[in-house]
């Protein structure tokens, strides 16, 4: 079993964001808006997924993210982390989950990585329908969907970018464009 | 009659079951698998079981957990039963809202009226 790992992304996806950000405008827009990327690879187990989501969650109490931001994000990173274990990895326990992540005080951008085949979430069924009514599972790409400024599957499926704009945060700078990250 | 399990706080009102969840987040796959565990067992143990769980003090939950409700709610209703949800904080009934789950079960704002709702016979919820 892999020895569970964070670290600060470095290099070429810095070096990337920094460039994008640089495109925006202002200095002090840019050096507000690139955080560090951080990683953390886990088993697929789901007491591994819960540390990761406190860990994530407790970092954004100190960005000043009120109740209702961190509702959302503990449950869509419940739903993408569970999908991922579950769903993704099967939940065999040698396959992995890897959790990107890169709070500012403005906003989070999650990715949610498994080592599945993927899947099309283009054709799920839809769980609002009467007739999925009384299904008793498909509603976690839903929630992730209603919770989340910004949902992006990759073009496999195994991997999902969740992006949360922080609602207490007030500036007059306008945000980054949410889906110009890295990812894929 | 009062009994305590692990999760659940369970409550017999005449022939009305009430459960109260004991932790406040109801989201962890352990809990859920136990909570439905329990809830199953409660349900298997009446001839037409009628049920009322609130969510006083629940501050979260998951697809999970709602999946859980479902299947308890399907199992009730194969047993000619009825099923009450109440004590719904705003943030959670928003899920409900959402998934609209909130057309699927019987939801009220308190114990009181679910258990009104249970003797009288009513056969739609507070909060739709």
């Amino acid at each position: 079993m892999r020895p569970v790992f964070a670290r600060v992304v470095t290099g070429t996806l810095m070096k990337h964001l920094k460039l994008q950000a640089g495109s925006r405008g202002r200095r002090e827009s840019r050096e507000k808006s690139v955080g560090l990327w951080c990683s953390e690879e886990f088993p697929s187990q789901m007491a591994e997924g819960r540390r990761v989501e406190e860990k994530i969650l407790s970092q954004c109490r100190k960005y000043a993210y009120g109740q209702r931001d961190l509702f959302a994000l503990k449950l869509a990173l419940e739903e993408a982390i569970c999908n991922a274990i579950r769903h993704g990895n099967k939940s065999t326990p040698n396959k992995h989950v890897r959790v990107k992540y890169r709070i500012t005080r403005e906003r989070i951008d999650v990715m949610v990585e498994d080592e599945g085949s993927g899947f099309d979430p283009a054709v799920l069924p839809d769980p609002t329908a009467d007739q999925n009514l009384e299904r008793a599972c498909g509603r976690g790409v839903l929630l992730m969907r209603a919770y989340m400024n910004n949902v992006v599957f990759n073009s496999v499926g195994n991997s999902v970018m969740l992006t949360k704009f922080n609602e207490s945060y007030s500036s007059s700078d306008t945000p980054i464009n949410s889906t110009t990250v890295a990812f894929g | 009659m009062q009994q305590d399990a692990a999760r659940l706080k369970v409550t017999h009102e005449g022939d009305i079951v009430q459960v109260e969840f004991t932790s406040r987040k109801i989201l962890d796959e352990a809990n859920i698998a136990e909570i439905g565990d329990q809830l199953s067992a409660l349900v298997e143990a009446e001839h037409r079981p009628r049920l009322v769980i609130s969510f006083a003090g629940v501050d979260h939950l998951s697809s999970a957990a709602l999946g859980t409700l479902i299947t308890i709610n399907n199992k009730v209703k194969n047993r000619d039963g009825q099923l009450r949800l109440c004590n719904i904080n705003p943030q959670i009934f928003e899920v409900f809202l959402i998934t609209k789950l909130n057309t699927l079960f019987h939801i009220y704002p308190t114990i009181k009226e679910a258990l009104e709702s249970l003797r009288s016979g009513a056969q739609t919820g507070r909060l739709q």
